[in-house]
Formats: structure tokens, sequence, C-alpha cells
């Protein structure tokens, strides 16, 4: 395939490519959200061979495309909404409590978590070396008042801030935070989201005990305490 | 340059994990994280070796000591505990020495034994993104974990496929050929017998393929019926089979096998429904080739060859026959025939 553009490794081939961390989460967040039918449902739809994706694996990414298209009609909701509906599923679902925890690992509380998402893409890198994060930069207006500038580049990226406003009114809960959100299109190809935290401690949010998941020798074994 | 004057305070956030040593080498404070890990212990003015056990790069126990390995890498232990710390001392300009810690590839475990949190320490360390790191690569690792597993049941799977004749569920020449490789690798005895179908043409033609089909899959259930776990039943053409016995190169034995098969095989097969009653008849001929430990027949190619001029022999003799091949020049027993093979009805075997 695009293998012959000359490009080497990585370049227009990998822009095609969509990870499949990304392919495997659709498909879970259909399935854990609305069962195993609606997502048979939706992959009949898009003519997938196999309904699994491997998280693994990686994949064109125009199939992607096509599977949301296809969970627009199946589920009856905008796109809009069902990317940001993945990021709060990314966050708060009891089956990615591990992805919850590595969020947390951003700070102490919501106004820290908000000052480290810029190193968002970073950390992905850290734990997916080939997992390509728009760069964030995120600026305070005034007191309690940020703006988070998504730098995305490419249809790919396209309604990546929908997923991080979901994620983001997620870990405000996580945190016991009350914030409000408000989506742009921002210069260019870049996509804004407007942060007021009205209440950093607003509810008790979530516990996050740092030593609770560790690899290291575990009383319970391995993978004890997973969900 | 003016010589640095740093309270308790400030010192406490840069490294929570020090320990201030005077001159005598008695401890005067200890950072908050490092307190913690000691349980709150009283230890001020308690000599650092009874609280810090150096053993590494030696054991150090008097203060001097210590600082002759200022700025080198320490190895020691808490008393009382197991884990293993880093150290670096250095001298604090009064005489007296610093010595930092830090929990080094104990990390996890330390977090985990001393409920500790980010702001335990220093907002310049990396111990909480190397814990975010153990976390993401141990989700990896699960992830290409499960890959495998599902990739290695695929494989199985697909693999069992690859050696299986989809109609008769028998093996297929693909299998024949890696369990005659693997026989003879393993230098052992067997017998081939290749079993050809008389008049199974005729089956198809008056009575079709469905017919036909079912006649082979019977076939097949029986080859499976006379022979045992250890053997191999292929289905290696459309009416052609390889029947592979481990172990068994006794001809009376074999005789009687490939005589009982013909037989078996004689009894009509009956089709109510397909065929408006009409029952199919087929017979076998069959070549046999036997295959002895330390023989010259070396590959699985070779010893087919000999089980087909073996059938042929048995076909040229009329149908319903087995035959042996004999292998003109290696063979020296008082069974010696001409070339091709001896050649047996089914009524000449010994009793059934």
């Amino acid at each position: 395939m695009g293998k012959a553009i000359g490009l080497g490794s990585g370049g227009l081939l990998m822009e095609r490519r969509m990870h499949g961390l990304v392919a495997r989460t659709l498909q879970c967040f259909v399935q854990d959200t609305y069962g195993q039918d609606c997502w048979q449902n939706v992959a009949d739809a898009a003519h997938l061979d196999l309904p699994e994706f491997e998280a693994m694996l990686d994949y064109e990414s125009q199939l992607i495309g096509q599977i949301l298209t296809r969970a627009e009609v199946e589920l009856g909701k905008s796109r809009a909404a069902i990317l940001e509906d993945i990021g709060t599923y990314l966050m708060a679902h009891p089956h990615n409590e591990r992805l919850r925890r590595l969020m947390r690992y951003g700070g102490e509380d919501f106004i820290d978590f908000l000052h480290s998402l810029e190193e968002l893409p970073g950390r992905a890198r850290l734990a997916v070396p080939d997992l390509d994060l728009p760069p964030l930069e995120l600026t305070e207006t005034a007191p309690r008042r940020f703006t988070l500038v998504c730098r995305c580049k490419g249809p790919t990226n396209r309604g990546y801030s929908r997923v991080l406003a979901g994620v983001l009114r997620a870990m405000a809960d996580d945190y016991g935070a009350l914030v409000l959100l408000e989506l742009e299109e921002g210069p260019g190809e870049a996509e804004v989201i407007q942060i007021a935290v009205i209440e950093t401690a607003y509810s008790e949010g979530r516990a996050f005990d740092l030593g609770a998941h560790g690899a290291g020798r575990q009383p319970g074994g391995p993978g004890a305490g997973r969900k | 340059m003016t010589p640095l004057l740093m309270d308790q305070a400030s010192l406490d956030i840069l490294c929570p994990m020090h320990a201030r040593l005077d001159a005598s080498g008695r401890v005067q404070g200890l950072g908050p994280t490092l307190q913690r890990v000691l349980a709150g212990q009283e230890l001020r003015d308690t000599h650092f070796s009874r609280v810090f056990v150096v053993f590494r790069p030696r054991t150090v126990a008097t203060l001097p000591d210590l600082l002759s390995l200022a700025g080198r890498r320490l190895q020691l232990r808490l008393a009382g505990q197991g884990d293993t710390l880093r150290g670096l001392a250095v001298p604090d300009g009064a005489g007296g020495a610093v010595l930092n810690l830090s929990f080094g590839l104990g990390l996890v475990e330390a977090v985990r034994d001393h409920a500790l949190t980010s702001s335990d320490f220093a907002a310049t360390d990396l111990a909480i993104d190397m814990l975010y790191l153990v976390e993401a690569k141990s989700a990896a690792m699960e992830a290409s974990r499960t890959l495998n597993r599902r990739l290695r049941g695929a494989m199985l799977a697909a693999e069992e496929r690859a050696f299986t004749d989809p109609l008769t569920g028998l093996r297929n020449r693909r299998a024949l050929t890696r369990a005659l490789t693997d026989l003879l690798r393993r230098d052992m005895d067997f017998a081939v017998m290749h079993v050809d179908l008389d008049f199974f043409k005729q089956v198809n033609d008056t009575l079709g393929h469905g017919a036909g089909d079912r006649v082979l899959a019977r076939v097949a259930a029986l080859m499976l019926e006379v022979t045992r776990q250890e053997d191999t039943v292929a289905r290696i053409g459309g009416d052609e089979f390889v029947i592979v016995l481990v172990g068994v190169t006794d001809r009376v034995r074999l005789g009687e096998l490939a005589a009982r098969l013909i037989a078996r095989l004689e009894a009509p097969i009956g089709f109510e429904a397909e065929a408006h009653g009409r029952a199919a008849r087929v017979s076998a001929s069959i070549g046999i080739a036997l295959r002895q430990a330390g023989a010259r027949l070396s590959t699985a190619e070779a010893v087919l060859e000999a089980s087909d001029v073996a059938l042929y022999a048995a076909k040229r003799a009329g149908r319903g026959q087995y035959a042996f091949h004999h292998p003109e020049s290696a063979e020296k027993g008082p069974e010696r025939r001409a070339a091709g093979g001896s050649v047996r009805g089914p009524e000449e075997g010994s009793p059934r």
C-alpha cells in the first residue's frame, strides 16, 4: 500500500494507520455501553471482517471513520456526542480503571491536573511510543479560567477536543471538582476548550492510592485488585 | 561565593528523604518522607550507624568513614527493614554531613508499603513518573499477553484446519507427509496402507455426489474404527486414503487387517431418503509398504511411492485385493516374489 511513497518509516504510511488502541476503544465503548448486539450491528454495517479489534495492532484509519458513521446511525447520536461519551467512558467505566489511574498521576487536584495536560502527549508516548496524540496548550486567562488549545492535524485528529471534553468532565467528577466547558473551533485545524473551574472540592471525588496497582511484589499476585 | 545557609524547611522540600548528621555522626534532622518511612521513631541524637546500615561500597561505621565516600553511590538498609535504599552523602560545611536517600528500584513496593503520595516526593523527582510508567507497562504487557493468547488459539485452530480433510474429518496429505516425516526422523517401524476405493465412480455417477460424499464419510468412519489412536488415517485424493500403522510390521497382522477392512467396506451402504432406498456398493484395493527401523526407505515420498506400487499390483490382480510391496534389492526374506508384490484376496487372509 502506501509504503512505496518513499518517506521511510512513519510519514504518510502512519497517517493512514490508526492505532489499535483507538479502534479497540471504540469497540469496547459500544459493547460496554450499548451491548454486544449493538456492536455486532455496527460492525456488520461497517462490513468488518472480524468484529474484534486488537489493541496491539494497527488498522486503516478510514475504517474508524466508517465505524463512527455507522455508530451515529445505530445509536441515534451525533458524532460529537459519541466522541464526548467515549472520553467519559475512558475515564469512568470500571473496565478502564487502569486508565483513570494513569490520568490521576497528573496531579493532586483538578487544577494540578489541568496544568499537567500539556504533558499528556508525552505521557502517552512514554506508555505507548507509537500513539501520537495532538499537542495541547493550556493558558490561564483569569483565576480558575483556562483555555485549552488542541493542535489537531489531519482528519484522524478531528473531534479530538470532544473526546478530551468527555475526559475532562469525568476527571472533574473523579477529583470532586465542578467545572463548565465550552467547545470552540480554533484557528485552522486547532480545537479549543474553554474551562471554568467553579469549585475544586465540590464533592468527595474518588480515591487514588499510588501504591494500589504497582507491578511489584503484590500480596494478591499479579493482576490482583484489577476489576 | 556566599556560603549556603539553608533552613530545615527548604531542605525538607528539596530532599524529603535526607538526614542531617552532626560532626559526631548523630542524627540532627530527618526529611518528612524519611520520617514517615521510619514510622515516626524518635531518632534525634542517635548515631547514624544505628539507623542507616551502609553496606556498599563497604560497611561504614563512623562519620569520617561516611565522608570519605562523599559523592559516591551508597547502598544501605534502614535498621530493622529489608529493602535496599540508595544513598548519597556530602559534607555540610560545619563538620557534619547530609545523607540523602532514594528508594531506587524498590520504589513501587515502598510506595505501597508506606502508603506514600506524590507530595512525599520532591516536585522534580521522577519517582511518580516511574510509578506511572510501571503501571502503563503492566497494562501494555497485559494487552500484549491477551493478544498473544488469542493469536495462539487462532493459530492452533488454523493449523488444525490446515491438516484436516474437511469432508471426512480425516487428516489430509499435508498432515500425512508430516506424520511420515516424523516417524522416519524417529526411525520407527511402521506400515503404510494405501487404500483406493473400487466402483466409487459408479456411486457418484448413479446415486449422485451427495451419496458419494456419504460413502466417503462412512469409509472414513470404518477406517477410524479398525485403527488405533496413534495411527494416522488420511484422505489424500478423491477416493484415495492412506493409513499409517505405527509399530506394526507383521505381515500376518497387516494382511488380516487389510482383509477385514476390504470386507467391511464391501458391505452395502444404504441411503434411505437420498437415493430412494438404493444402496451404494464399493470395494477397495490396498497396497501395503513396510518400513523397518534402519531401512533404506528414508523419505515420506519414497514410502508412499512404495505403497503406490503395491496398490497397482493389487489393482492389476482384480478388485478387492491387497498386496505387499517387495523392494527387489533390499529384500532377503523367503517371501521374495517377482517385481510388484504378492497379491491376496480378502478370502485368503487368516480367519476374520
